[in-house]
């Protein structure tokens, strides 16, 4: 059994991540012409060192969508992920077949931490139609058969029609519902078919542990946030043990986790994350809102170690949560304005 | 039956394999039948034949037929 990947504080996790990502950003600009390019028109030169993780250049999450970024040779393109983009061209993920083993691992070191080794039963807050169509996923059933590996008898809680199933929920409830369960869902769709079903038929799920992602801004829309959300799932059906996520497809097998106190955030230690003030790029104190920047190790196959988001979000401290390093919260998109004026700094320079 | 034919059996089964398919060889995403949701039924029915349960690891893990053989093994099940 692998260890903990919550044990680093922050000073180890900088040491140790600084190093990593270095040499990351060395490989990179040996295997991507596109990437070498982008840092030495932003006078990067090879071999550069770098005092914290905050000198690290970094890329808008953006060009993935306009560039072909890898650091793989066409031959060993072992698959591509494509995101969901709401408007324009999906981002384009290339991955090698170490990259395609890597994530599911990593992602399984960092949900081992809520859920255990062993495999729970597993209610699924979504249709199985999701993953009928094999050749091609959407961002939702990728999602879904991502987390399929950690559970097992897996029943969904929606038929073919995306109707709620309330019978099938009752059933598996009936079956697992005095031992420790999973629940999977996205955000909007747990609150909209889990909690609102369950309170209805006034199910128990109290033995359930939640693991859901995908925004709250559906939410917001009618006045649920996180914390509302934990409050009403603890009093009108039991559930207490709730982990939001946060993390992208350009960041394929890397989540950010919310601890079991709620509320935050933290990042395994093969990750991290820096908060830029959206003006200035400057790294932001604790409690100062700004844009969200990703850090990783597992981006090997392509140039995405170090990626701007287009998210904001606030560290509330560090070292003083339910884990060691940053924690943090998500607050929201970044204005379409600014989002698009940083990412064309860096599409002038690439061009060039 | 040999543990090897039962899981041979398994694998023909869970992922609707073609008679010309070289099961002992195959290795995850080698063939279409084999992606993440074959895997998903594929994990199910080698538990349901031989009674046994799975961890995280193992499934993430369960990279080829020669793997899976292994892990049953590793149960304490023999031929």
């Amino acid at each position: 059994m692998s260890e903990s990947v919550f044990g680093r504080s922050q000073v180890e996790r900088e040491a140790a991540l600084l190093t990593e990502l270095t040499e990351l950003t060395e490989h990179h600009r040996a295997n991507s012409v596109q990437y070498d390019r982008i840092l030495s028109s932003l006078g990067i030169e090879q071999g550069q060192r770098f005092d914290s993780l905050a000198e690290l250049p970094w890329l808008p999450v953006r060009m993935f969508k306009t560039h072909e970024l890898k650091s793989i040779p066409d031959d060993e393109v072992f698959k591509v992920l494509t995101s969901s983009g709401t408007t324009g061209d999906p981002s384009r993920i290339y991955l090698d077949k170490d990259a395609a083993a890597v994530q599911p691992r990593m992602l399984g070191a960092t949900l081992r931490e809520v859920l255990g080794g062993k495999r729970l039963p597993m209610l699924m807050v979504d249709t199985i139609s999701i993953i009928k169509n094999r050749r091609s996923f959407s961002a939702r059933g990728a999602g879904v058969l991502g987390m399929a590996n950690f559970g097992r008898a897996h029943v969904y809680a929606l038929d073919e029609n995306d109707q709620p199933d309330v019978e099938a929920v009752k059933g598996f409830l009936e079956k697992h519902g005095n031992e420790p369960f999973l629940i999977f869902g996205f955000t909007f769709m747990v609150w909209q078919y889990l909690y609102e079903v369950a309170k209805e038929h006034k199910l128990d799920l109290s033995n359930g542990i939640l693991i859901h992602s995908g925004g709250w801004k559906k939410l917001i829309d009618i006045a649920v946030d996180n914390g509302e959300f934990r409050r009403r799932f603890a009093q009108d059906t039991g559930l207490t043990r709730i982990h939001n996520y946060y993390g992208m497809i350009e960041q394929i097998g890397t989540v950010f986790l919310e601890g079991e106190s709620g509320n935050s955030l933290y990042c395994p230690e093969f990750a991290d994350v820096i908060i830029r003030n959206p003006d200035t790029w400057e790294e932001q104190p604790v409690g100062e809102p700004g844009v969200i920047e990703v850090i990783s190790t597992l981006p090997r196959s392509y140039p995405g170690h170090v990626l701007l988001t287009e998210d904001l979000g606030v560290v509330h401290g560090i070292d003083d949560g339910d884990w060691p390093g940053k924690r943090f919260s998500v607050l929201g998109r970044l204005p379409r304005a600014e989002a698009r004026g940083c990412s064309d700094t860096f599409s002038g320079a690439v061009a060039s | 039956m040999s543990l090897n034919d039962r899981l041979r059996g398994v694998f023909v089964d869970a992922l609707q394999l073609d008679a010309d398919v070289d099961v002992e060889n195959l290795k995850y995403r080698d063939i279409d039948e084999w992606d993440s949701v074959g895997h998903m039924a594929l994990v199910a029915a080698i538990e349901d034949e031989f009674d046994v349960q799975f961890e995280t690891e193992q499934v993430i893990d369960m990279s080829s037929f020669k793997v899976a053989l292994d892990m049953v093994k590793g149960f304490g099940i023999s031929e």
